[in-house]
């Protein structure tokens, strides 16, 4: 069922503009979590920096951060703007990676652990950022420090007020000291847990943008940092009550709130959206199906599909049967997202072996085990006609590919193109088909993660199970889409059956 | 597509990105008040007296306790509800009463509030009773006051020094 998804169409022009823009492996989209990893290694540097200059203390803090902003411009100053600017820029980047994991529906089935554990990543971010800015004790701060007071005194169970510390003039340290301690060490080491938690159930996340990314983002900050570098409001001071702020609202967003709501009001609208994001994944849920299996008699031990797995999902043990290879794999079920990415990295997939037979394979899906994918595809290529057959080798998740079939173009769908055994496609070729088109989510992108990138390298060679060398090229031919890209794909496509039947035409002419 | 249109492209994005990130970094404004409005905080912690005198138990009451628990005097713990009303310019500002914090209601009233109000000359008028056994103020405090927009005057009271006093 096609469904019309508006967020998902958005999303993917927006995609589809930023790959005109910067390519696929630059386009920022497709590497928000990486950019905000990147942001905070420019925030945790910058930081470093500042922390030399800093002074940890009511009296002194806001005179140091004056010292960095106005005497120290040049170096101090340009690390504050830029431990700001990369700051609010890592929020920004977050909510346009979870706009996206929301957008394209990956936020449910095996991914509710990624989602969930989000949710209070992000929370922990806006919180050290709050304890940032209450650390520059200027206006700003001490209008912080006054409602969090408030939000915190809401709480039951804490007798006392801790609001009382922000009026008059007997304002105590001891609560600049904690927010200093949070600040530097405290929250920031909660947060890496809480990224390792968020990533734990993927294998290799990269914890850095792509290099052009970098470079760019970086010289934007610097550039902003010099244009408009961070200040401060006037020093803090009891006894005023600042009219004016200029809230930072990445971070300060909830204090408005305030205005508007009692403390306890404010804590059920924060709280209620929380669980809100968190419960999203089960609203409704979705169901990932079963989970690969192995089938040791098949499995050499070669380790390629736990190297291949997105989902850290498999993993390597010592031998349990008895045959002579050293290792074998088990599949953690739990984390198994049913890609099938892989059958397409075990080596037994061969569809060329075991040909009148039952083909077992190392590792399978049960759901859809590569015997019945030879078997498909054999009835498939029996149904093509004409003299220019086509069969598309598609994967599920990017576009509904039945829609361009013909009498000489039949479609076999796969979970992920990565699932592909390379061989299927000289499989096919050997066997009537005169051209392979072989789709994929848009190159970059891939709903399973790694799955075309997979497959790209196995066609160049460059990762096992390759596809040889001696398959005919000129027969195949890699096209990728996402549901918007229908068009375009139908081009493609009729253009590479006129190239095939060219090509027919010349082979032809050749044997005459 | 042409690497000089491309470049600039992506100059064009980062730019945008940037401006985003400029921009609500200090935008818009909020303001906390108007620019001639003033604050005025009333804050304060105060054990208020307790609800109920001791009393000597009779000697039939205590022989009904165990042994060990044989007090000649019942001392109850609980204290006095808070009740308050501050006015400015013979206009109430605001009102309330306390109930004692504790699960057994004995450990006084912890007192937070700050209002909003128009920068100016006011007279401040407040009283509270902290005794449920006596039924008119227990302290009052009159004080004419000058408030300068953004100023905060903090209302404070301490029972050892004669009550209300402002800051
Ligand atoms: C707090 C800062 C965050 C950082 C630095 C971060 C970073 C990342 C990274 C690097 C990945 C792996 C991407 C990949 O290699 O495919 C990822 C995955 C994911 N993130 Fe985040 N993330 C953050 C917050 C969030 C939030 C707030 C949400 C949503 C509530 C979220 C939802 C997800 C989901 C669903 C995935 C799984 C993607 C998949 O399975 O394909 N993340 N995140």
């Amino acid at each position: 069922m096609n469904i019309i998804n508006p967020l998902k169409y958005a999303y993917l022009a927006m995609e589809a503009w930023f790959n005109l823009a910067f390519g696929s492996e630059w386009n920022p989209l497709y590497n928000m979590g990486r950019l905000a990893f990147f942001f905070f290694w420019i925030v945790f540097i910058s930081g470093l920096y500042l922390f030399i200059f800093f002074d940890t203390s009511l009296t002194g803090a806001y005179a140091s951060v004056e010292y960095i902003t106005h005497e120290q411009w040049y170096i101090a100053g340009i690390m504050r703007s830029l431990h700001r600017y990369a700051s609010d820029a890592a929020v920004v980047t977050i909510i346009l990676h979870m706009f996206r994991e929301f957008a394209l529906g990956r936020y449910r089935g095996f991914r509710w652990f990624s989602w969930v554990t989000g949710v209070p990543a992000l929370w922990l971010v806006i919180t050290l950022g709050i304890t940032g800015y209450w650390l520059v004790w200027d206006e700003l701060a001490i209008y912080v420090a006054m409602l969090s007071s408030q939000l915190i005194d809401a709480l039951p169970l804490i007798s006392g007020s801790m609001s009382r510390n922000f009026v008059g003039e007997q304002l105590s340290d001891r609560f600049f000291s904690l927010m200093a301690f949070l600040h530097f060490s405290g929250q920031p080491l909660f947060l890496i847990f809480a990224l390792w938690l968020h990533v734990k159930r993927l294998s290799l996340v990269k914890v850095t943008a792509p290099r052009g990314l970098a470079i760019g983002s970086f010289i934007g900050l610097l550039v902003l940092s010099i244009i408009s570098p961070a200040v401060s409001h006037g020093p803090a001071d009891a006894s005023q009550v600042t009219a004016a702020l200029e809230l930072d609202w990445f971070y300060l967003n909830v204090y408005p709130l305030l205005g508007y709501f009692t403390a306890g009001q404010t804590w059920l609208i924060t709280l209620g959206t929380t669980l809100f994001l968190m419960a999203l994944p089960w609203l409704p849920a979705k169901k990932t199906g079963p989970a690969a299996v192995v089938h040791l008699e098949q499995c050499n031990g070669c380790e390629q599909c736990a190297e291949d797995c997105p989902y850290d999902a498999i993993t390597v043990q010592a031998r349990t049967d008895g045959a002579k290879f050293e290792h074998e794999v088990t599949v953690n079920a739990d984390m198994c997202a049913a890609c099938g990415i892989c059958v397409g990295s075990c080596p037994a997939s061969n569809p060329f072996r075991q040909k009148n037979e039952q083909l077992v394979t190392g590792i399978d899906m049960p759901q859809m085990p590569i015997n019945e994918i030879r078997n498909t595809l054999d009835k498939t290529i029996a149904d093509l006609k004409g003299n220019n057959k086509i069969i598309v080798l598609g994967c599920d998740n990017s576009l509904d590919y039945s829609q361009f079939e013909t009498d000489s173009i039949k479609v076999v769908g796969l979970f992920c193109i990565g699932m592909m055994p390379a061989t299927l496609v000289e499989y096919a070729l050997a066997n009537g088909v005169d051209g392979v088109f072989v789709t994929g989510c848009r190159t970059g992108d891939c709903y399973f993660r790694y799955g075309n990138i997979w497959m790209d390298k196995r066609f160049a060679g460059t990762r096992q199970p390759v596809l040889r060398r001696r398959a005919k090229r000129s027969r195949i031919k890699v096209s990728r889409a996402a549901i918007t890209d229908g068009t375009r794909f139908q081009k493609e496509l009729i253009a590479f059956q006129s190239h095939i039947e060219k090509l027919n035409g010349d082979e032809e002419l050749a044997h005459e | 597509m042409n690497k000089v249109l491309r470049y600039g492209l992506q100059a064009f994005n980062y730019a945008l990105f940037m401006a985003v990130v400029w921009y609500f970094s200090t935008s818009p404004t909020y303001h906390q008040l108007e620019d001639d409005q003033a604050v005025i905080t009333l804050s304060f912690t105060h054990a208020t007296k307790l609800s109920e005198e001791c009393r000597r138990l009779t000697q039939e009451e205590l022989l009904k306790l165990p042994l060990n628990m044989r007090a000649p005097m019942d001392c109850p713990r609980e204290r006095s509800p808070l009740t308050f009303e501050l006015y400015l310019d013979d206009k109430i500002l605001t009102s309330s009463v306390v109930e004692p914090l504790g699960f057994h209601r004995d450990q006084g009233v912890n007192l937070f509030q700050r209002m909003v109000v128009k920068a100016g000359e006011y007279s401040l008028r407040i009283w509270l009773n902290d005794d449920i056994n006596v039924d008119k103020p227990t302290y009052q405090y009159e004080q004419k006051i000058t408030l300068k927009p953004e100023q905060q005057l903090l209302i404070d009271f301490d029972a050892a020094t004669g009550g209300f006093f402002t800051k």
